[in-house]
């Protein structure tokens, strides 16, 4: 089968709302979790529990930013989860939720 | 592989140096049957195991797979695509969310087959090839197979699969073959994949003599610097990080605690490499299953405690090699707390010289059809001139080998680490 690219998303837009691609499966890990994508056989690594927590809301939140918030991410680390997340929708793994 | 921040300072290599709820990377072999009998095959298959487990108890295991989230199998042999169950394990895998990528000589890649493959998006596979010619792979895979696997590879690109594999195990014969290995994969559409030669199964026969010689090993460490991002290598090649710059990958011996081997009766080693007592956890059959073996067994626990440099400790590149393969030092001989046998500073050479003649560890149990086989290289190869009018000459019968390797984050596109600690 082909891999597939990861789509060629539009960048991290916090205010948007977010969810986990359907090809994606996220196991926790005592360091946070493994993602792993089968549509395009990549694996990533999340490196907190904080992390995984946000990823986890993503899809109950109206948008990213919310979706920190939520799971408890303090205010002066927002821009550190939201490169983050940036991360994760550059590789496929979550994508723009249609609202 | 990516890893994502934000997170602790804690390095991810020392994370998984403890070990995991389930592994990252299960290689299952799924038969020890084999219609070839390649002189280096790690599980010295050949014969069919009697014991091989059933289809019900192939698909319990991975119903178990599916619980503890392993998201894929390697799932080698032998040839697994010689178990008349193949394609049924594969699918039932799939359903269950349970990638497949397996390892084949091509001999069953029919048209039909490809096919089939190019329109599935869990299985991926990946093809044995050990020459760039038929003259250097048939040395190693036996006559015809050549011909054998080019046939598979072009039945693939014909059916629009893209990005299998093609798999090379590194040896002395086919170092120089690289950028060749790597034009015949762009030429199928096909990713390169490279991985080290161990003196595991039927390779500990013929290792001395295929091995790539010291001068090889940075000619390969210098390969893989500049064209390293273009293949993949599961992490196979960590013991030449004491070249220099680390190579792409984690750089970890992952046995028994990232990576391990489920072999056709169900047995559990801790690496692809170790098929040997001293490395069997236990097996799928106990009560308690392979999530048991994972998390409890005796052999896994030790392995996730923090291991002794040894002699390796003042070596200020320990930090680099970590000490190499433990199933490369065991099959030689050498000490586990000591230098690989391809230890780029020279150590292992001195350590192997040292050694002597000793008897080295047999690797368990043996079913190559045929007794065992040994290239004996004739006069040049020893200064790595390709040498594959290697002779043959049996040898007394002993274990069985595997066609297929697999190692830590084996077929995972190397992928920026951009806050890797």
């Amino acid at each position: 089968m082909p891999p597939l690219s990861p789509p060629s998303a539009a960048p991290f837009d916090p205010s948007r709302p977010y969810a986990l691609h359907p090809q994606v499966a996220l196991r926790p890990e005592s360091f946070g979790a493994l993602a792993y994508h089968f549509g395009t056989r990549r694996l990533s690594f999340l490196k907190s529990r904080t992390l995984l927590a946000v990823v986890e809301s993503l899809a109950d939140q109206p948008s990213g930013l919310e979706a920190c918030r939520s799971a408890g991410v303090p205010a002066e680390e927002l821009g550190d989860y939201e490169r983050a997340l940036g991360l994760l929708v550059d590789s496929g793994m979550i994508c723009e939720r249609v609202a | 592989m990516t890893v994502v921040a934000p997170g602790t300072g804690t390095r991810l290599v020392d994370r998984f140096e403890r070990g995991l709820d389930a592994p990252i990377c299960l290689t299952w072999e799924l038969t020890y049957a084999c219609n070839l009998a390649c002189v280096h095959c790690l599980s010295s298959s050949g014969r069919r195991d009697p014991r091989e487990l059933s289809t019900a108890e192939c698909k319990a295991l991975i119903d178990e797979f599916e619980r503890m989230q392993i998201f894929y199998v390697n799932i080698g042999g032998g040839e697994p695509t010689i178990r008349s169950d193949f394609w049924e394990l594969v699918d039932y895998a799939t359903d269950h969310r349970v990638g497949v990528k397996f390892s084949t000589n091509g001999s069953r890649i029919t048209e039909a087959v490809a096919a089939r493959l190019a329109a599935s998006d869990y299985v991926d596979v990946q093809i044995s090839l050990d020459g760039a010619d038929a003259e250097v792979n048939d040395a190693v895979r036996g006559e015809g197979s050549f011909a054998t696997a080019v046939t598979a590879m072009e039945r693939l690109a014909a059916a629009g699969f893209t990005g299998f594999k093609l798999s090379v195990v590194v040896t002395r014969h086919n170092v120089g073959q690289l950028d060749r290995f790597l034009e015949m994969a762009d030429h199928y559409g096909a990713q390169l994949r490279l991985t080290r030669l161990r003196p595991s199964g039927r390779g500990a026969d013929v290792w001395d003599e295929l091995h790539p010689t010291a001068a090889q090993q940075r000619q390969l460490y210098d390969w893989l610097v500049r064209r390293g991002e273009e293949v993949l290598t599961g992490d196979s090649f960590f013991h030449l990080a004491g070249f220099g710059d680390a190579l792409p990958g984690l750089n970890l011996c992952g046995a028994g605690r990232v990576v391990c081997l489920v072999d056709p009766v169900g047995d559990v080693y801790a690496c692809p490499f170790a098929i040997h007592d001293e490395f069997l956890a236990g097996n799928v059959r106990a009560s308690g299953g392979f999530t048991s073996v994972w998390r409890q067994s005796d052999l896994f626990l030790e392995l996730r405690q923090p291991q002794s440099a040894g002699a390796c400790g003042s070596c200020g590149h320990y930090d680099a090699c970590r000490g190499g393969c433990m199933a490369a030092k065991f099959f030689t001989g050498l000490p586990l707390d000591g230098p690989d046998p391809e230890c780029v500073l020279g150590h292992g050479e001195h350590a192997l010289d040292a050694r002597g003649d000793i008897e080295t560890p047999r690797p368990a149990p043996d079913h190559s059809s045929r007794p065992r086989q040994v290239a004996v290289a004739l006069t040049s190869s020893r200064h790595g001139a390709p040498d594959p009018a290697a002779i043959r000459m049996p040898t007394a019968d002993r274990r069985p080998d595997r066609s297929c390797d697999e190692h830590p984050l084996s077929g995972y596109a190397p992928g920026p680490v951009p806050t890797a600690t």
